[in-house]
């Protein structure tokens, strides 16, 4: 089992950084949100994915009657996905802005805080 | 498992988030009334400053001290700690996010600060505090997605073009610098099951040498060093820094990549020793690279903003250069014996502490932390000061600017403290902890690395003074284009006749800092004390230790 779900978030990582490694700023996005799930997927699995009865302890009780699930990693996935879900969202509507104000999306053509060619600075006066 | 309440003094440690989110979310209600902004900021951003004095105070009196979120005892629950180097690090954050939210009310107009500046600010300074104060290795990346948050919002302040451009850049790199940063805190967990700094210290020592933690050793690394901008990963730094407000981009240069540098500090260097010693000479080549590359990057550059860019570089890769340095002790057993001594009493620690001031890794990290406190303010004091000068000159060019010396003298003379501090020369506070990184780096027996410190700071020295010759000292360029004589003259007497009223109010934080800047200049023992007890601190983390896991003992 780990080692499917290793393998699945290696395969996810590899389409992750195949699509961040692109000059449209629309695929890096899906990149980025493929990626923030590949690492969800590993701390998933770092966890160790073992029985799956739910974390509680019924009341009366110090420890659970049975193996429990890991929670620390679910809560640490919870967290994530949050922050990485709204910064995804951040990030859609920043390309969205960026390309109706740049009026292209290709990262090669986006010079405007860096212009090409400026020359060089002043030697002398 | 719970523990009791804290002492009151431990309260300190959750004070500096709690007044960043309490001024935060009141400026946030107050969005109507936009002209009592300025005077709830900065009422803010001086209790923020006096708590976290205090604190620095505190822990200079007491040592570290730790309080446990909720009372859960640390490897369950979320501890806060600080030692010498956080207390450092917040202090010199709270007075230059004071010094730029003085700034602020002068250089951000009221349509600005609708969109926010100063609960952004605020958002920014909480992420930098809980950065700084966290015990808690995901704490941390929270805590720095905060801070990343924040910035987006202080980025594109403005909507510009330029800025949306420089803004994607910059959300992307460091979105994918805190991925790589949960990856590898997922790791981590995977291996020690625990993510309380402490606890993985005293678990790191006994299971050093393996594989593992090498490789999330160098994971950390190349996370810390993007969020830093160490060389190779610097790329995105001069894409985006000079797009913002002036007063958003020296805030970021002073504050975001030095948490990058502090994390480096807390992570790679107290948790992974034998790890950290054994990158020891990539890092080096790393340091020495971004030292020169930023220096090069300076001089190649026309818009003063661009080339302070490039400065921000050179001077992260001289705060990398004491962290590069092997330790002469016996390093191996630094934290085992770290670990052994939580038992013991109070004077052990100290004694342990003072033991490690003498090696070169100690001396080294001083000038380090030294050197970042130094960075800090005067990298967020050049930026302020560059807003004014292209405020006062209508341009940020290089080729535009010229005249403001017979202009403002005053204010002249304060760039060029800031200019001379910032290349390391003798009367200001650049001097002393370029000093101590060299001769650390002398007796570790790396020469080129002190070389190159050495030359970047020369080659720093000639874009500094190349600002200051052609921005200030020149006649105005436009004099020279002038087609006639009357034409000259009336340009002269249009801009040297009556000062424009400037913003007074923006010269006071600049005053301040470079007040800073000449103090520990001329008195510098008590900040090259507090840093190499920091530095013996964060060496063997004995006290740290102490503080976090003691009291469940």
């Amino acid at each position: 089992m780990e080692v499917a779900v290793a393998a699945v978030s290696g395969i996810m990582f590899s389409f992750a950084i195949y699509l961040l490694l692109s000059r449209h700023i629309i695929r890096m996005v899906i990149g980025v949100a493929i990626l923030g799930n590949a690492v969800n997927l590993s701390i998933f699995t770092a966890g160790r994915l073992g029985p799956i009865a739910p974390p509680l302890i019924p009341s009366g009780l110090d420890m659970p009657p049975t193996e429990i699930a890991n929670p620390l990693p679910q809560a640490l996935v919870l967290t994530a996905i949050v922050i990485s879900f709204s910064l995804f969202v951040f990030l859609l509507v920043l390309t969205y802005r960026a390309y109706q104000d740049l009026e292209t999306d290709d990262t090669r053509r986006m010079r405007v805080a860096e212009p090409e060619d400026e020359g060089l600075p002043p030697l002398g006066y | 498992m719970v523990l009791g309440q804290g002492s009151l003094a431990d309260w300190l440690l959750i004070l500096p988030i709690l007044v960043c989110f309490l001024f935060g979310s009141v400026l946030l209600m107050m969005r109507r009334q936009m002209h009592w902004h300025p005077p709830v900021a900065i009422t803010g951003l001086v209790v923020l400053l006096a708590v976290d004095i205090a604190l620095l105070v505190e822990i200079a009196n007491s040592g570290p001290r730790s309080m446990a979120m909720g009372g859960w005892r640390p490897p369950f629950g979320i501890s806060f700690v600080a030692d010498m180097t956080s207390a450092m690090f917040l202090a010199v954050s709270g007075f230059v996010g004071l010094a730029c939210g003085i700034y602020a009310i002068a250089s951000i107009d009221s349509e600005e600060r609708r969109y926010g500046f100063y609960p952004f600010l605020f958002m920014l300074m909480a992420g930098v505090s809980g950065a700084f104060l966290t015990g808690d290795v995901f704490n941390l990346y929270v805590w720095f997605e905060v801070m990343l948050i924040g910035s987006f919002g202080l980025l594109i302040l403005g909507s510009e073009r330029e800025q949306l451009d420089g803004a994607t850049k910059y959300c992307f790199l460091n979105l994918i610098a805190a991925t790589i940063f949960l990856l590898t805190t997922g790791y981590l967990y995977g291996i020690f099951g625990t993510l309380d700094m402490a606890d993985i210290a005293v678990k790191a020592a006994e299971m050093e040498g393996q594989g593992e933690l090498q490789t999330i050793a160098v994971l950390f690394l190349v996370a810390f060093s993007m969020k830093a901008a160490a060389f190779p990963l610097n790329f995105w730094l001069p894409a985006s820094y000079h797009t913002p407000r002036f007063v958003v981009s020296a805030l970021f240069a002073g504050l975001l990549t030095k948490v990058g540098v502090y994390a480096m500090l807390r992570i790679v260097l107290m948790l992974f020793p034998p790890e950290r010693e054994a990158m020891g000479l990539l890092i080096a080549w790393m340091a020495g690279l971004t030292m020169v590359i930023g220096a090069l990057g300076a001089l190649s550059q026309t818009d003063v903003r661009r080339l302070l860019n490039y400065v921000v570089i050179t001077g992260i890769g001289t705060i990398l250069a004491g962290f590069a340095v092997p330790p002469l002790l016996e390093s191996t057993s630094i934290i085992t014996t770290g670990a052994a001594s939580v038992i013991e009493n109070q004077t052990a620690v100290m004694r342990a502490t003072n033991l490690a001031a003498q090696g070169t890794l100690a001396s080294g990290l001083a000038g380090s932390i030294f050197y970042a406190m130094h960075s800090i303010v005067v990298m967020t004091a050049l930026y302020l000061a560059a807003g004014v000068a292209a405020f006062r000159n209508g341009s940020s060019s290089l080729h535009e600017m010229g005249g403001l010396w017979r202009r403002h003298p005053l204010f002249s003379a304060l760039f060029l403290v800031l200019l001379l501090a910032v290349s390391g020369l003798p009367p200001f506070s650049g001097f002393w902890p370029k000093m101590l990184l060299v001769r650390a780096t002398l007796a570790a027996d790396l020469p080129w690395l002190a070389a190159s410190v050495l030359f970047s700071g020369f080659l720093v020295t000639i874009a500094s003074i190349r600002i200051f010759t052609l921005g200030f000292w020149r006649p105005l360029p436009a004099l020279g284009r002038a087609a006639d004589p009357a034409e000259a003259r009336e340009i002269a007497e249009e801009t040297f006749r009556a000062p424009p009223p400037g913003r007074p109010l923006a010269l006071i934080p600049l005053v301040g800092l470079c007040l800073f800047v000449v103090i520990a200049g001329v008195w510098p023992e008590w900040l090259a004390s507090l840093s190499y007890t920091a530095a013996g601190e964060l060496l063997r983390p004995a006290g740290y230790l102490n503080a976090v896991l003691g009291d469940v003992r």
